[in-house]
């Protein structure tokens, strides 16, 4: 029982970035039908935007946290406005060819810049584990999932009861009828980059202390992501915050219990059983798929 | 008349090359993309003939990398009873058969599960399957060695009169291997698009809900291109592996699956020659670019100039040539035996 505990924790501080990767994705490939492989390399990014902030410059480890949040939304802006926005009308494997384009350039820039080596963040949290009952976890995992909640309700307020929020969601719906509201598509096309952009940059930034920084530590995080997206369903953004967990309880139970060496393999392993099952995704009411 | 020749008159070419070229690394360098553009040749009938983008390719070379490798080596498993299962080192020949069928029989279950789902759920499905490999590669130790890769792989033999069968070891006689191999593959994509089946692929290509009106069983011909693709890519995975004579998890990486999609999508996709133009260019782009940049560098170009060409050759280069050679003519031809690809300026659905 113990054991199950302490697996149940592992999987929902691992869940909430899970679900930050997951949303910010969910927005870029529902609203703009982008299949995203950049948002991989912008997790590493923002990972490196906080070794390079905390570690080198020796910035306050909260400040540079923000600032790879905001340097991950300028990077995804840029990325749309350069890449994306002059293949609008193009067909979905275009822009995906694009995407795996950039992907490949921006981590051979990462590799570049940073080298090979893996590079940690300094932990600004004490090292001594917070011991609740028979459950025990680091200060700092403590602090990612505050972090990742207050960012998911954040997230979800915006999208709910601010005007943006409505507009993105117009667009998602019908891009026609909202253009004929007055909301600017291009606009809201640019800033869901952005921000899915930047809610996979802080999530990098804030696993930099936990685990180590290499320049393709974002290959599988991207493809773990398209995972809890097609979970969730298209676009869902509950789905995708629980499909988030999902994954991270199907990782930390099948690692825990089945076998370490096929951890990586539960998401694919899920996509495949999800797709072929249940093909619009697990939370989703309605998708034509294909 | 010239078109028809042209592929023979390069086939003629590639094949006397070795008789005044003795580079060895030369030869190195066009056997290993040789056996790439058989792999992108392969993915061609798939991408470009039914217009399915599969990102998990590189399972089927992999898996023919794999079964070759293990079936000529011998392996013993235990499987859970008294005696653990034992095979004995197979001759080369029946090993490489035995990874183009198991590729094969993997493209029969990825085309039956697979095409249930379209679009970008289909190339999730396929990266997943190719992960999945990947993570079997890695694990299933007692089998693959995992990360400690299967050793000493016998090379290829040649049967050769008065001295039976001979081990392939010099650079030549593999590369002309390859060749063969590669002319024997264009020719059954050649035949398979031309044939009843080939039209069925284009068609469904074009409209798929069209060709299912006029009576096209979809999903059955989209099943025979799978298994027909992943065999050949499978027998590349076979010659690639006998060639380097060593295989390890790392086959199975999403970069090849790259690699191969750049290939047909520069060249050409749903062309004949695309795969083979592509496949040259970029096999030969690292080589030339290895002594002005380095590997990061490299690879940043190496994005690059997949962006700019989808950008500026959406079509890619064997049919943008081949419009600049039939407005010279003043008359465009229609050939239906090289249908180009026109899904490229298709509006999307958003």
């Amino acid at each position: 029982m113990p054991e199950f505990l302490q697996h149940l924790a592992n999987a929902v501080i691992l869940g909430g970035t899970y679900a930050l990767l997951g949303i910010g994705l969910t927005l870029i490939f529902g609203i703009m039908r982008v299949v995203n492989f950049t948002h991989g390399e912008l997790y590493t990014f923002g990972a490196y935007m906080a070794f390079m902030l905390a570690g080198m410059f020796g910035l306050n480890f909260f400040a540079s946290l923000a600032l790879a949040a905001t340097l991950g939304m300028a990077l995804g802006a840029l990325i749309e406005f350069a890449l994306l926005r002059p293949l609008k009308g193009a067909d979905i494997d275009t822009t995906m060819l694009v995407m795996i384009g950039a992907g490949i350039a921006m981590q051979a820039g990462e590799q570049l810049m940073w080298g090979g080596v893996a590079k940690s963040v300094p932990n600004p949290f004490p090292t001594e584990p917070v011991v609740l009952g028979p459950v025990s976890v680091g200060p700092i995992r403590l602090f990612v999932l505050a972090v990742a909640v207050v960012l998911l309700v954040v997230f979800y307020l915006l999208l709910n009861r601010t005007k943006l929020g409505i507009a993105m969601r117009a667009t998602f719906q019908d891009p026609d009828t909202a253009a004929l509201m007055g909301v600017n598509n291009g606009l809201m096309y640019t800033l869901t980059f952005a921000i899915g952009s930047g809610l996979a940059a802080v999530a990098g930034a804030l696993l930099g202390p936990i685990f180590v920084v290499t320049p393709t530590m974002g290959d599988l995080v991207a493809l773990k992501a398209f995972a809890i997206v097609i979970l969730g369903g298209l676009g869902n953004i509950p789905g995708a915050t629980i499909g988030g967990f999902v994954l991270a309880l199907a990782e930390e139970f099948g690692a825990g219990y089945l076998s370490s060496g096929y951890r990586d393999a539960m998401g694919f392993l899920l996509i495949i059983a999800v797709l072929l099952v249940r093909p619009q995704g697990l939370f989703a009411a309605k998708e034509r798929i294909g | 008349m010239t078109a028809r020749l042209l592929p023979w008159l390069f086939v003629a070419f590639m094949a006397v090359l070795p008789l005044w070229m003795h580079d060895q690394y030369i030869l190195y360098v066009l056997t290993s993309t040789g056996i790439f553009i058989i792999a992108a040749m392969s993915l061609n009938l798939l991408l470009g003939y039914t217009g399915q983008l599969s990102l998990g390719h590189v399972a089927f070379f992999g898996i023919g990398a794999y079964t070759s490798a293990l079936l000529s080596l011998g392996f013993d498993l235990d499987l859970g009873g008294a005696e653990p299962f034992v095979l004995d080192p197979q001759p080369v020949w029946i090993a490489f058969l035995g990874g183009i069928l198991m590729a094969a029989v993997f493209g029969w279950l990825i085309g039956r599960l697979a095409f249930r789902v379209r679009g970008a759920y289909f190339v999730i499905v396929t990266i997943s399957f190719a992960q999945v490999m990947r993570m079997v590669a890695l694990n299933w130790v007692d089998l693959t060695e995992g990360p400690m890769a299967l050793n000493n792989i016998p090379p290829l033999t040649v049967w050769w009169p008065g001295e039976g069968f001979v081990p392939l070891y010099s650079k030549e006689h593999y590369y002309l291997l390859v060749l063969a191999v590669g002319v024997l593959s264009y020719v059954i994509i050649h035949r398979l698009v031309q044939s009843r089946v080939g039209r069925a692929l284009i068609a469904l290509r074009e409209n798929e809900s069209l060709a299912r009106s006029v009576g096209i069983n979809v999903t059955r011909y989209l099943v025979i291109a799978t298994v027909v693709s992943a065999g050949m890519a499978g027998a590349a995975g076979g010659l690639y592996t006998h060639y380097i004579r060593i295989v390890d998890p790392d086959i199975f990486m999403f970069i090849y699956t790259v690699t191969m999609v750049i290939m047909v999508i520069t060249g050409g996709k749903g062309t004949l020659a695309g795969p083979v133009v592509g496949g040259l260019l970029f096999g030969f782009l690292p080589e030339v670019l290895r002594d002005v940049a380095r590997p990061e560098v490299q690879w940043i170009i190496y994005g690059a100039v997949m962006i700019v060409i989808i950008f500026f050759l959406p079509q890619g280069i064997v049919p943008a040539v081949g419009k600049l050679f039939s407005r010279k003519k003043k008359h465009p031809r229609h050939d239906a035996r090289t249908p180009t690809a026109p899904r490229i300026t298709e509006g999307a659905s958003s």
